[in-house]
């Protein structure tokens, strides 16, 4: 038996998603003796592909064939049930991505495989399989067993650790036997390059209705841009037109979980609380002491926020040049 | 074209999550149950697409798995507009089970469009929408965010890292919506209401499936530790903080 992890790329680039996703496995193989197979699927460089190896990948099935680059989850599932088949594999970690979210609930029905998904840490047992997944949008956490001999798992973005534990590895071009025969045909992809995206920044500066007007944004991107952060908004400010809704973050919006959240003029209601409080630290800075956020935050600023953004811009920028 | 959109049951979004003394349902006194957030925008984007098919969309259908509990909800989406429902009786306890009882109605009933929320509020699965299609083995497109029909064909944006992409897509399919799908959810006015009494719900009892997970235990996060405060004027204190203490920066 063996573990399949299925990698995500972007640019010929391996996402941070599919270390996490490695490392997870490797987990697990270190428990079962399972060993993990990385799939690929897209234009990516063996070099690139090689480094998978370093967080305990030991065999790489890369698919790298132009008509495969057009996502369609149902082809997909259909091209790792295939690959499953011959890697004999009955363990399945995606990312919770759009892309796992997408591929991994087919692959259950197909496989007959039990979804855990959304899942923040490593199994708390390997046989079965139990999980700890993150349900009531953060309010609670559930404890999940497998009773199904396969099983597929789904793990949040940036809560679970990349770890080095370097394998040999073997890379295998790998041609589908499957067609592909999407029912989706994509038109045109409207992509902005050198953005930060905001469900993968280590870093998120979000700004809430305190902030007044669109206008007065200036400080938050100058902000953004000295941390290298996403930016990020309340659902309020999108609804004005503020901001675009993209940035919306919160129960209804954006599931954000960085290193660092930063909430400027946001009062903390409990749907805005919902995408965030995967966060790893929370910081904010409101001028009521009484505002809900400093219950979630792990540190806080009283104050204006017109008064204390340009001053913590200018202790970033302290911070980055010494 | 007939339209099925799924409609699930949650606890309204302001409730407090409360567990009974073992840990393992919802405490769900004086919980306020409301249609899934994203349901009701795929909702209201179905009777929306529908009015403006001339026609062509004859009609919006509504399925919730769960009890009879569940019937307030489902009698709010008739009362939003939707034309007729169904109720498959049964606990809705995971998502592999609701999925194969709405893709055994869809696939008896010939619906071309199905619609689904992006997640439940509750569970977090972003589950059922896909697993319905695999069921069906049709299509699905996840993360959708526009939903237009243009001279009978479909036209889909659906979101990818840093963008969209603009997709056109063949019936019959799986649509699972999020934020974008449609400005504000609709509201049932008094005449919807009215209507929506002798509205049918069709209630049938659910086919069988095997049990792939089991929910053991809930458990809530830990208390967070008090937020320490910094001075307004000390946010060099605040950067040393991020870098010293909490290592982040
Ligand atoms: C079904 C449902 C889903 C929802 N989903 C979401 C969601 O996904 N995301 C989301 O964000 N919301 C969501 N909401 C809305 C949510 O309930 C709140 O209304 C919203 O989060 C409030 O946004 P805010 O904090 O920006 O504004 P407010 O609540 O108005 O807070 C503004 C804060 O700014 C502070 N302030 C004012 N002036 C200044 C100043 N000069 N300097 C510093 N601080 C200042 C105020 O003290 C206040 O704390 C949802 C609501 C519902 C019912
Ligand atoms: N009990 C249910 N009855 C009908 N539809 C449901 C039910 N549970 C979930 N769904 C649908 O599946 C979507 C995703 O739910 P989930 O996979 O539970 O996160 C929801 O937005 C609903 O559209």
């Amino acid at each position: 038996m063996s573990i399949i992890v299925f990698t995500e790329n972007r640019n010929g680039k391996l996402k941070k998603n599919s270390f996490e996703a490695v490392s997870y496995a490797a987990v697990i193989s270190a428990n079962t003796s399972k060993p993990v197979v990385a799939i690929s699927v897209g234009n990516v460089d063996n070099d690139e592909l090689s480094k998978l190896a370093k967080y305990g990948a030991s065999k790489i099935v890369a698919v790298n064939d132009q008509k495969w680059l057009d996502h369609d989850s149902r082809e997909y599932t259909k091209l790792i049930a295939e690959i499953a088949e011959k890697e004999n594999a009955d363990t399945f970690v995606f990312s919770h991505s759009n892309m796992g979210k997408a591929i991994a609930p087919r692959l259950s029905v197909r496989m007959k495989a039990g979804l855990l998904s959304g899942v923040v840490a490593t199994p708390v047992s390997f046989n079965p399989i139990a999980v700890k997944r993150k349900t009531y949008n953060g309010g609670a956490f559930q404890l999940v067993t497998v009773k199904s001999a396969k099983s597929v798992i789904t793990i949040n973005p940036n809560s679970c650790s990349i770890v080095e534990k370097p394998v040999d590895v073997n890379i295998e071009a790998y041609t589908p036997q499957t067609a592909y025969n999407a029912g989706t045909k994509v038109q045109a992809a409207d992509v902005v390059t050198g953005k930060v995206i905001l469900t993968e920044a280590p870093i998120v500066v979000s700004g809430g209705r305190g902030l007044k007007s669109g206008d007065n944004w200036g400080q938050l991107e100058e902000l953004a841009t000295v941390l290298d952060a996403g930016l990020a908004c309340s659902r309020p400010v999108s609804d004005e037109g503020w901001r675009s809704h993209e940035e919306h973050v919160g129960q209804t919006g954006k599931i954000v979980a960085p290193d660092l959240y930063i909430a400027i003029g946001i009062s903390g209601a409990i749907q805005h609380i919902g995408g965030v409080s995967g966060s790893k630290v929370i910081v904010a800075v409101d001028k009521d002491k009484d505002a809900p956020i400093f219950k979630y935050a792990d540190y806080g600023i009283v104050g204006d926020a017109f008064d204390v953004v340009p001053r913590l811009v200018e202790s970033f920028k302290k911070f980055k040049n010494s | 074209m007939k339209i099925l959109v799924c409609i699930g049951n949650v606890p309204d979004t302001t409730t407090k999550i409360r567990f009974d003394a073992d840990m393992k349902n919802l405490d769900t006194n004086g919980v306020q149950w409301v249609i899934n957030p994203w349901d009701e925008l795929a909702l209201t984007r179905a009777l929306e697409i529908k009015e403006q098919s001339g026609g062509k969309i004859e009609k919006v259908s509504v399925i919730n798995v769960g009890k009879a509990d569940a019937e307030p909800t489902i009698r709010k989406a008739l009362a939003i507009g939707a034309d007729d429902a169904f109720r498959i009786d049964a606990d809705p306890i995971d998502s592999y089970f609701i999925a194969a009882q709405i893709a055994e109605i869809a696939k008896q009933e010939n619906y071309d469009i199905i619609f689904a929320g992006k997640e439940s509020s509750d569970f977090n699965g972003a589950n059922v929408g896909s697993m319905i299609a695999e069921f069906m083995d049709i299509t699905s497109v996840s993360a959708v965010t526009t939903f237009d029909l243009v001279d009978g064909n479909i036209n889909l944006k659906r979101e990818i890292d840093g963008g969209k992409e603009t997709i056109i897509v063949d019936t019959p399919f799986v649509a699972i919506v999020q934020k974008g799908i449609c400005i504000n959810p609709r509201i049932a006015a008094m005449r919807g209401i009215m209507m929506a009494r002798t509205k049918p719900i069709k209630v049938s009892a659910p086919v069988e499936t095997e049990v792939l997970v089991e929910c053991q235990t809930f458990d809530l996060p830990e208390p967070k530790a008090a937020c320490k405060m910094i001075e307004p004027e000390n946010t060099d204190k605040l950067v040393e903080l991020l870098h010293g203490e909490a290592k982040v920066i």
